[in-house]
């Protein structure tokens, strides 16, 4: 069914827009098309904008780490779906390994603020023109990028130093009584040995 | 707004803490905004998620909304065991409704190795999936009733919830882990008599379900809560990436089981409810509505239950019957290596997406062709209603915060992964 659709699709999105795409692959009935970072805004935005197009949303956006496995390190993955015409595209956007950056589209969809922020976090990707662009779902201290490929699948995080030195702590100036001790009810040595004798032991079993 | 960081500000310790700042709205008047913290533990938030906002009088001005205190590394965790030991950690996403995400992680790999399940399987999964969006919907709808002090309905809504949950643990073994997909089908068969429990267990639900209706629906104290509150309308929801009962609600007729049908959910004759405005009380309707559709669509599934296998008989994908492994060599060496290396989809990487208790639980999946994933990701969808919550609080009072919220549905194991 979707075939059938993404057929006169894919030929008109390499009509339009050939300046823009290096590839453009049909694979399991989904489209994938493959551009360069320069110009992975511009064509983020003509599809959205393109009125026999219209992707409208952008579902999904992420990244993967090919370490040596590709010659630019990262690629950038962004899931688009066309409510009207019931169709989603895949763009690929290979980002190299120095300066791993890349245009945001946080203009063109707002939903793409987290998930810019996500792929920030968890590889390292920043985003040009991101309004807003800090860890979401780390904490700031947090040392790497855990879903880069050379992050270590075990070990520890640095301890995080207090963030306001400066401020008081009311928890740490409070005032703490002793704690508490519980005597022995009665102290006579009599009652004690009543209390053992009570208590079955092993030999007793 | 977004030059000012708002997470400088010292909340001292627990509690609510604010910290006034000063600024001139005009030359004679002057007014201070107040910065409320919320959270990362407060009990109205049934989860950890902290909101830090910014309030002129009563009303919200400005939000942050901070999330990942239950983050724990799901991704990098499926880079380590095969396609099949992930099901376990699937469980975990959203765990309300843990049944949906095992078969959006089976699907995916299905559609990596381009096969599909045997007929029986795919139908047990869509009734299986849709019990579960009864009790998650039913679990959304109770608490926030309870938080605007509707408790009797929590309680309903429990109990109509605890029929359904009997019906999973029959099937599965498990309340809540129930790991219950195979990559290529479901772990087992249903058990007998379910057809006849299962109807039981609805007669239970929707008479639950007319009590709630009856004290909810046409509450004034209710609706007055609940209707033009936090509106985000559909051009908005569209733009924020969000999907689900939050975008139907909106007025968008969009849901994955009519538009990308899978699972044979296009044979299945179910309607899909709409809002108008898109505001809380839409998205109380709409998630009402639904769980009626979903049971529906579980009736006429279990009538139509075909017979057959309910896992593909690939020796290279699922698990041979015990009688072969013990009773013959290559049985024997299948099962071996099935479970030392695991399922080895071809090269190359898919998109599924399906349609969860809260919107599109999409999975993302990268395969070099060994046992293991390369590379998975999940789109969840409380993550992405969590990055569009900000909008939808702008304007809104700080009393209704707390519904907005308990709307969104955020379940905690799905948005911080």
């Amino acid at each position: 069914m979707e075939q059938i659709e993404t057929g006169p699709c894919t030929d008109y999105i390499k009509e339009q827009f050939s300046e823009l795409i290096s590839e453009l692959t049909v694979k399991k009935s989904s489209v994938v098309i493959t551009t360069l970072p320069q110009y992975s805004k511009a064509l983020l935005e003509r599809c959205k904008v393109d009125e026999k197009l219209q992707f409208d949303m952008l579902v999904d956006m992420t990244a993967v780490d090919w370490m040596d496995a590709r010659p630019q390190r990262y690629e950038v993955v962004y899931q688009l779906l066309s409510l009207k015409n019931k169709m989603r595209v895949t763009v690929s956007v290979a980002v190299g390994e120095e300066d791993p950056s890349i245009e945001s589209v946080v203009s063109l969809w707002q939903g793409a603020n987290f998930m810019e922020r996500e792929v920030w976090d968890m590889f390292g990707i920043s985003f040009h023109g991101h309004p807003d662009l800090r860890r979401v779902l780390l904490y700031d201290e947090f040392v790497g990028h855990p879903l880069r490929k050379d992050y270590p699948i075990q070990g520890k995080q640095p301890r995080v130093p207090l963030r306001y030195p400066e401020v008081e702590n009311t928890a740490r100036q409070m005032h703490r009584p002793e704690l508490v001790t519980i005597r022995p009810r009665k102290a006579s040595g009599d009652e004690q040995a009543q209390v053992s004798e009570r208590i079955p032991t092993a030999e007793g079993i | 707004m977004a030059e000012r960081k708002l997470l400088e500000v010292d909340f001292g310790v627990g509690g609510i803490t604010t910290q006034a700042t000063p600024r001139a709205l005009g030359d004679e008047l002057h007014s201070e905004s107040m910065i409320v913290n919320l959270g990362p533990a407060h009990p109205a938030t049934h989860g950890t998620v902290r909101i830090v906002a910014e309030l002129s009088g009563e009303k919200i001005i400005d939000a942050d909304v901070d999330v990942g205190y239950l983050h724990r590394g799901f991704e990098k965790m499926c880079e380590t065991v095969d396609y099949n030991q992930v099901m376990p950690y699937t469980d975990r996403l959203n765990y309300v409704s843990p049944v949906i995400n095992n078969f959006g992680w089976c699907l995916t790999i299905e559609k990596l190795l381009d096969i599909e399940a045997p007929k029986r399987a795919q139908y047990i999964r869509v009734i299986l999936s849709e019990i579960s969006r009864v009790s998650d919907h039913l679990t959304c709808l109770g608490a926030s009733a309870m938080e605007l002090g509707a408790f009797t309905v929590m309680l309903y809504m429990m109990e109509a919830r605890e029929y359904l949950w009997d019906l999973l643990e029959e099937v599965t073994g498990a309340r809540l882990t129930v790991s219950y997909g195979r990559v290529g089908g479901v772990k087992e068969d249903l058990t007998d008599g379910f057809a006849d429990r299962m109807r039981e267990a609805f007669k239970g639900v929707r008479r639950h379900l007319v009590n709630c209706d009856r004290l909810l629906t046409r509450n004034r104290i209710f609706i007055e809560r609940m209707c033009d509150v936090a509106i985000i309308t559909a051009e908005d929801a569209i733009n924020s990436s969000i999907t689900g009962p939050m975008l139907r609600a909106s007025g968008v007729s969009h849901d994955l089981r009519k538009a990308f049908p899978y699972s044979s959910y296009d044979e299945f004759d179910f309607e899909v409810p709409v809002g108008t405005k898109g505001d809380n009380y839409d998205r109380f309707l709409v998630r009402f509505e639904e769980m009626e559709q979903s049971m529906r669509i579980c009736e006429q599934a279990i009538e139509r239950l075909p017979e057959g296998p309910v896992i593909v008989e690939d020796p290279h994908i699922a698990l041979m019957p015990k009688e072969e492994v013990y009773k013959s060599i290559d049985g024997m060496i299948n099962h071996f290596e099935l479970v030392m290396y695991g399922v080895k989809p071809p090269v190359g990487s898919v998109y599924q997406g399906i349609e969860g208790g809260n919107g599109e639980l999409g999975f993302y999946v990268v395969s070099d062709g060994s046992g293991k994933p390369y590379r998975a990701h999940v789109r969840a969808p409380s993550f992405i209603h969590m990055g569009a919550m900000r909008k939808m609080l702008l304007g809104v009072n700080i009393s209704d915060l707390i519904p907005t919220f308990g709307m969104i549905n955020m379940i905690g194991g799905e948005c911080d992964r």
